[in-house]
């Protein structure tokens, strides 16, 4: 076996200009075929870990996946509001060691803004409780200060001490987008990369939020009245209604009491969902898209590996003389069909290393980029189970594929006899 | 090997045609090679001679009689132990010498070994294979420096030596040598055909020479023509 793994090789290497080729198509594809693999996993792992370390999300009641949507990836607008007592009350509960009262609605060039309490940077954990860093500056302090998260300040070339101002809603600033012009905000601090949707938001207080509607009414300004921003320290900025709650339970072992208390909430109806188990059930419905992905992706590898048995399949007539030496000297048909088959096993298996080894480096040097320029994570290190499960589906897809022309061969190597028919 | 009481070939009434091809090209009564016997077998093209060989490798079977070699009768056999027998004790020298280009000289000498472990065993009864094949090239009169140079590389007359000595290695009963002296000139010819009956006779191998070349007959311990004892071949001449 292994002096016919030898034969193999030096064959192979004697035919390599044409077979390097196929070894860059199925180098290329494995590539492919991991990187998507990663980026599902990553994905997966970084939507899951959007948010860690809270116990409860607790909103007006709706769906658990639309309360999740909203209150951790800040999307999908709040179809209901909860009051502001209700938050205290939930706050002030015996099981609850602190919670953070979250409100949406606003935007600054697409990227939401949510207005919260200081306590956010203090107790929101990610990944796998990983508090949340500055990479610049400080958390907001008072009315009109803002925090941005990484990506919109990276994307839209921002520092500390800039101005910004925030569009009304959720549906970015275009020409007819109400805007908040009037009341600019400073960037005041800068978080560090996160890989969830923090990186995409603007943070600034749950005061500022109602700051900038003191003068508006129905979702739009007063007419003819204006309240300048020195002006509104004057006003009452305590919010009458926020968008969600996130909570954290002073004993895991509350979760279950505390959800049924805010489930079975006497003064308006609200709901209390597990973030874990919401996020899985959210995750789930991306499956379609995510198999697909993989779908296309192993289709490539496919194509690679077809391209593979095909060059073989055509590189058999130039090698009849040899198939016919070999089979005088003695090899048995089955030494000529683990000839070729042991050819496919090589190209392959170079090809699928050789193309862990490209995701390799791409991933040590440009994930901070990929990350950066398309939100793309792509992490780097040592191939996972599930991706060495993937290289050996390649490499035995690559057997598989190489065992036509292998039989052709072997048919081949009964006709000539001794002498090809050339 | 030493020589042996069981002839290295025997032919029973053998009739071979080719497939779609009704006419037999081969209907031999019968023709045997003793072992260590020295044959010389001659006949113009499309006599029938390859299609000979590839029945005495075993590659091919007859429609009838039998083909038996070194006693045993390969109809009788499996694909799969006509195979064995062509690796163990059948050793082809081709026209073409049809050495693989892409090994080196010592590893075309040495790939009979890498299909059959009794030649592997035999080459190496004493000493390394690899040295075994270095013992027959230098026999051959290939120079050390030429043995890791690719087949493909070498001259015509390494080529040839390369072919004998891999021909030779694990001492094959049955030697089955086709036109191989075919592009050579006659001096050449002369030390080839020398070199190889030595090689031959201290291996204790029988030996089938095909030729058009009836200058080389002399050498020989019988000459047939394939078109005597081939009753195909009279019958279309007729």
């Amino acid at each position: 076996m292994r002096a016919i793994m030898r034969l193999a090789a030096l064959s192979a290497w004697s035919r390599r200009s044409t077979l390097a080729l196929m070894f860059a198509s199925i180098a290329l594809s494995s590539a492919l075929l991991l990187a998507v693999e990663r980026i599902r996993v990553d994905t997966r792992e970084s939507f899951t870990q959007s948010v860690s370390g809270v116990d409860l999300v607790v909103g007006p009641r709706s769906s658990a996946v639309q309360l999740v949507l909203h209150a951790i990836f800040h999307a999908a607008g709040a179809t209901h509001t909860m009051r502001w007592e209700s938050f205290t009350e939930i706050a002030a509960h015996p099981a609850t060691a602190w919670a953070v009262p979250l409100a949406l609605g606003d935007s600054h060039h697409g990227f939401a803004v949510l207005g919260t309490s200081g306590d956010y940077f203090t107790h929101y954990r990610y990944s796998d409780r990983r508090a949340l860093r500055f990479a610049e500056g400080r958390a907001f302090a008072g009315t009109f200060e803002a925090v941005l998260g990484h990506e919109v300040a990276t994307r839209l070339g921002y520092r500390s001490g800039e101005r910004i101002t925030l569009a009304h809603g959720l549906g970015g600033d275009g020409a007819l987008a109400q805007t908040h012009d009037d009341k600019p905000f400073t960037v005041v601090g800068i978080l560090a990369a996160t890989g969830t949707p923090l990186d995409r938001t603007v943070h600034v207080s749950l005061e500022s939020i109602t700051a900038l509607h003191l003068d508006w009414a129905g979702g739009a300004p007063l007419p003819g009245f204006s309240i300048a921003p020195d002006q509104v320290g004057k006003f009452d900025l305590q919010p009458r209604e926020i968008s969600a709650v996130l909570v954290g339970l002073k004993q895991r072992t509350d979760v279950f009491r505390s959800q049924r208390f805010i489930n079975e909430f006497r003064k308006e109806p609200l709901m209390a969902v597990l973030p874990g188990v919401a996020l899985d059930e959210l995750w789930q419905t991306l499956g379609v898209l995510e198999r697909t992905l993989l779908a296309v992706a192993a289709l490539v590898v496919l194509i690679g590996l077809a391209g593979l048995a095909a060059t073989l399949l055509a590189g058999l007539g130039e090698r009849r003389r040899e198939l016919a030496i070999l089979r005088a000297l003695g090899a048995g048909p089955r030494d000529i069909l683990l000839l070729l088959v042991s050819e496919g096993l090589l190209v392959t298996a170079g090809g699928a290393l050789a193309g862990l080894a490209l995701l390799t480096a791409i991933a040590g040097s440009a994930a901070p980029w990929l990350l950066d320029r398309f939100g793309i994570v792509l992490g780097a290190g040592l191939p996972s189970g599930d991706e060495l499960a993937l290289l050996a589906a390649i490499v035995a897809t690559g057997v598989a594929a190489s065992l036509l022309p292998g039989w052709r061969a072997w048919r081949m190597s009964l006709a000539d006899g001794l002498t090809p028919k050339l | 090997m030493a020589a042996t009481a069981t002839p290295a070939l025997t032919l029973r009434q053998l009739r071979f045609s080719w497939p779609r091809q009704p006419a037999p090209c081969l209907d031999i009564a019968g023709f045997s090679v003793a072992a260590g016997e020295r044959v010389f077998l001659h006949g113009p093209s499309g006599s029938g001679k390859s299609t000979l060989l590839a029945l005495i490798g075993g590659v091919a079977l007859p429609q009838q009689g039998s083909v038996e070699v070194l006693g045993q009768r390969l109809e009788t056999l499996s694909a799969r132990a006509r195979d064995r027998l062509r690796a163990d004790d059948i050793g082809f020298l081709f026209q073409q010498f049809n050495l693989l280009p892409w090994l080196s000289a010592i590893d075309n000498v040495l790939l009979p070994c890498t299909f059959s472990a009794s030649r592997r065993q035999r080459a190496s009864a004493a000493q390394p294979a690899r040295a075994e094949a270095e013992r027959l090239l230098t026999q051959l009169d290939l120079a050390p420096d030429s043995w890791h140079t690719r087949a493909g590389e070498l001259s015509v007359g390494q080529q040839q030596r390369v072919a004998a000595a891999r021909a030779l290695i694990g001492g094959p009963a049955l030697l089955i040598a086709d036109e191989p002296t075919s592009a050579l000139d006659a001096a050449r010819q002369q030390i080839f055909v020398d070199l190889l009956l030595r090689e031959a006779a201290a291996a204790g191998a029988a030996l089938i020479f095909v030729s058009h070349d009836h200058r080389l007959a002399r050498h020989f311990d019988r000459t047939v023509a394939l078109a005597d004892i081939n009753r195909a071949a009279s019958e279309v001449a007729a």
